[in-house]
């Protein structure tokens, strides 16, 4: 009997097809407690309103990307049923890694307890670094190197103080653990990935805080990439926007998510449980992805999501994905990620300047 | 009657305008002056004059006669100019290409304005590249940015006469009203006066709705000596009854008056004399709106309303398309979109569709004379065009 094809054959495909079916065996997240709203640095560098996020998530003085991501790791370590040590890559994506040079992900890696037998670098392609990994671990699996791969996207996003980027650049990310389809909470249907050149954002070595190509950022980079991203795992898949129960994109600030979502044809309704920047300011390489781990603490089985990361530079990496049973199951053994929001200690400017060194005293 | 030495505009070209990120310098001059030529029958310029403000600076490119020469396929059969007077660079500009043809030198000339602001992106192009316009040693250097100095000078005119800010309201609610049938329109949305009154205030005095919008963008011209304007031309030509072209002095601490125009006053007097006819013969005018006050310190220095009564025009919709004198009949600067030294040339573009009628649905009855002018930072340099069938 002839076998049915959910998605075209690779050779005519410009989907991404794994040999071995894969999907996401445990996700999670994390948030550091700060909040600084946006009408506090409003206060301070006299703006009164029209402000892009409510507030954004800030990171305490003893945390980086390294330790927030092995936060978000061991939850995703809960709540699949996989130890450490069956890990064969930990891979982290962001644009704010402790160290110019030395891995983050080795010292993530043994801090869960991985073993010594791993792929461990670092990604970096400013905010879609983290799904640039999922897609590296889709690779590692889906050919059949490992069993599982972690992917991580997390930062501790610089704004130069004054700048527009102030408001949103904010901390926080996930963790999700690729494996085989049967195993799986959430299985990956589809994937595809749209870059180009695209100047709209970046940080030189040496420079402290990145530079951005004002209203530049919007329809050639971020509307132009998502969408192309969107629109060609649409047509490869023949699923249009309806289809979908929720989705997800890349969120800078609040209004970019709300409108690529209408211009793709999503309802406020399936946009808004991913939509965290609003509440947590915009993530960067942590943003599409803790977006989803929103979305899975409250899917059911069977439901589509679509997540659409973005990074500048510029490209979007596009994901479709469809919940096993399983998922229902297992997610109540970490911290939601509402619960991580909700988590929530108001700080000051001052205070927002010590913890994130943007003190010098000499 | 074709009068043989008068110079008749017979090409007209535009690009459409706004952040054109992915149009360069030399892209948008040649789609332009490419449109130009072919409007003009093809009839070859032996010269052409590129208006252009901030290239050098923005876009790091000097020599602009020989790259839109080339890029048009014109190079090595034409002479090339640039010419540069701030945002006035596209009026100047065709006031050296109506020289050089009633000087008898040559029989056809060019006009590209051309301006290609997004090269540059950030607060730098208000500090570093529109300062240009102003005194350097004496304003820039202080600190002062030209929106900053214009927001100064809008406050004095409410001020000395004591006018609520909503006064100049409906400068900014005509120029949008009329762009909405401009399809190369940068802001093609209507707006009413609340928009205005609720816009918040910036820059010390101006709100948005105040300041035209720095846009890419570039018009042409093909100007020709009157025994040459083809015979089988599709469309009318259009007279150039008068160019004129005057400086002030470039800071306004050395002015007299800072609320008189006086560079915008004497050139208007020069055109209309040069032209041999009064200023109420003027059926419509382009104004120079690069802001608000712009606008009505142009109707006043021209002589269209009393000192400190140029705003009253706005409101008794004089300056409406069906009023006694339409200004900024495709949207003007504000609405059109401000492509500083193309602007000039942009006016004269869309004063000749009034006159050749083809101005669609913003089509003034019975337009016959139309008058525009180019400003350059607060009025510092004016060139100011009278046109005519």
């Amino acid at each position: 009997m002839k076998q049915e094809q959910i998605v075209p054959k690779p050779e005519k495909s410009k989907l991404l097809i794994p040999k071995i079916k894969v999907g996401i065996v445990g996700y999670g997240s994390y948030v550091p407690r700060y909040r600084l709203p946006a009408k506090e640095i409003g206060r301070i560098w006299g703006n009164e309103g029209g402000f892009p996020v409510r507030e954004k998530a800030v990171a305490g003085l003893d945390e980086d990307v390294i330790t927030m991501s092995i936060e978000a790791a061991r939850n995703a370590l809960k709540r699949s049923d996989i130890s450490a040590e069956e890990l064969r890559a930990v891979w982290v994506g962001s644009e704010s890694h402790p160290y110019a040079v030395k891995p983050s992900g080795t010292v993530v890696a043994e801090a869960i307890g991985a073993p010594n037998d791993i792929q461990a670098g670092d990604w970096e392609f400013a905010c879609k670094a983290g799904t640039e990994a999922m897609v590296a671990a889709m690779g590692l699996v889906g050919s059949g190197m490992g069993n599982y791969a972690m992917a991580i996207g997390m930062d501790t996003a610089q704004g130069k103080p004054g700048d527009a980027l102030e408001y949103t650049a904010a901390s926080g990310g996930a963790a999700f653990i690729i494996g085989s389809q049967e195993s799986a909470l959430v299985s990956i249907e589809a994937s595809y990935s749209y870059v180009s050149d695209t100047p709209d954002f970046w940080r030189r070595e040496y420079q402290v805080y990145p530079e951005h190509g004002q209203r530049f950022t919007g329809e050639p980079a971020y509307f132009e990439h998502v969408s192309g991203a969107t629109q060609t795992i649409f047509a490869e898949t023949g699923l249009k926007a309806a289809d979908f129960a929720f989705a997800v994109f890349h969120q800078p600030n609040t209004k970019f998510p709300q409108r690529i979502g209408k211009m793709l044809g999503f309802t406020p309704e399936q946009i808004a449980p991913g939509l965290l920047a609003p509440v947590i300011g915009n993530t960067y390489s942590g943003a599409a992805m803790i977006g989803l781990t929103a979305i899975l603490d409250i899917a059911r089985e069977g439901d589509l999501i679509l997540m659409t990361s973005y990074g500048s530079g510029a490209g979007s990496d596009s994901f479709v994905l469809k919940v096993r049973k399983p998922l229902a199951l297992r997610r109540e053994n970490a911290l939601s990620t509402e619960d991580y929001i909700n988590r929530r200690t108001e700080i000051d400017y001052a205070t927002y300047l010590r913890y994130r060194g943007e003190i010098r005293m000499r | 009657m074709r009068r043989t030495n008068d110079v008749y505009i017979i090409g007209l070209g535009q690009t459409e305008l706004g952040e054109l990120w992915d149009v360069s310098l030399r892209q948008l001059a040649a789609r332009a002056l490419k449109a130009a030529c072919e409007d003009a029958d093809n009839l070859a310029p032996q010269a052409i004059f590129v208006g252009n403000m901030l290239a050098a600076n923005a876009s790091r490119q000097a020599n602009l006669a020989a790259l839109v020469a080339e890029y048009s396929g014109l190079a090595g059969q034409v002479e090339g100019f640039t010419v540069e007077a701030a945002e006035a660079s596209g009026g100047a500009a065709i006031y050296m290409a109506n020289n050089a043809i009633r000087s008898g030198m040559i029989d056809v000339a060019a006009v590209v304005g051309v301006e290609k602001v997004t090269d540059v992106v950030g607060a730098g192009i208000e500090s570093r590249l529109l300062s240009t316009g102003i005194d350097s040693d004496y304003e820039a250097s202080e600190g002062l940015t030209l929106t900053g100095q214009t927001s100064l000078l809008l406050q004095r005119y409410l001020y000395e006469n004591h006018l609520p800010r909503e006064a100049l309201a409906n400068f900014p609610v005509i120029a949008h009203a009329n762009a909405v049938n401009n399809p190369r329109a940068m802001f093609r949305r209507a707006i009413d006066t609340n928009a205005y009154r609720n816009a918040p205030v910036d820059t010390g005095g101006f709100n948005m709705y105040d300041v035209a919008p720095n846009a890419d963008g570039a018009a042409a011209l093909v100007l020709v000596r009157g025994d040459k304007v083809p015979k089988d031309l599709a469309h009318k030509a259009v007279r150039l009854a008068s160019s004129s072209y005057i400086t002030d002095r470039l800071a306004l601490h050395d002015r007299q008056d800072l609320l008189f125009f006086e560079a915008a006053a004497v050139s208007v007097q020069q055109a209309l004399l040069k032209a041999s006819i009064n200023l109420p013969d003027i059926d419509f005018f382009e104004y120079s709106d690069n802001t608000t006050l712009h606008a009505v310190l142009s109707l006043e220095a021209a002589g269209f309303a009393s000192r400190g009564e140029g705003w009253k025009l706005a409101t008794s919709g004089a300056l409406t398309l069906q009023g006694e004198l339409p200004v900024a009949t495709m949207g003007g600067h504000k609405a059109r979109g401000f492509p500083l030294g193309a602007s000039g040339v942009f006016q004269v573009v869309e004063a000749c569709q009034q006159l050749r009628g083809e101005a669609g649905a913003n089509q003034i009855v019975h337009a016959r004379i139309g008058m525009t002018q180019s400003l350059a930072a607060t009025a510092s340099a004016a060139a100011t065009q009278i046109l005519s069938l």
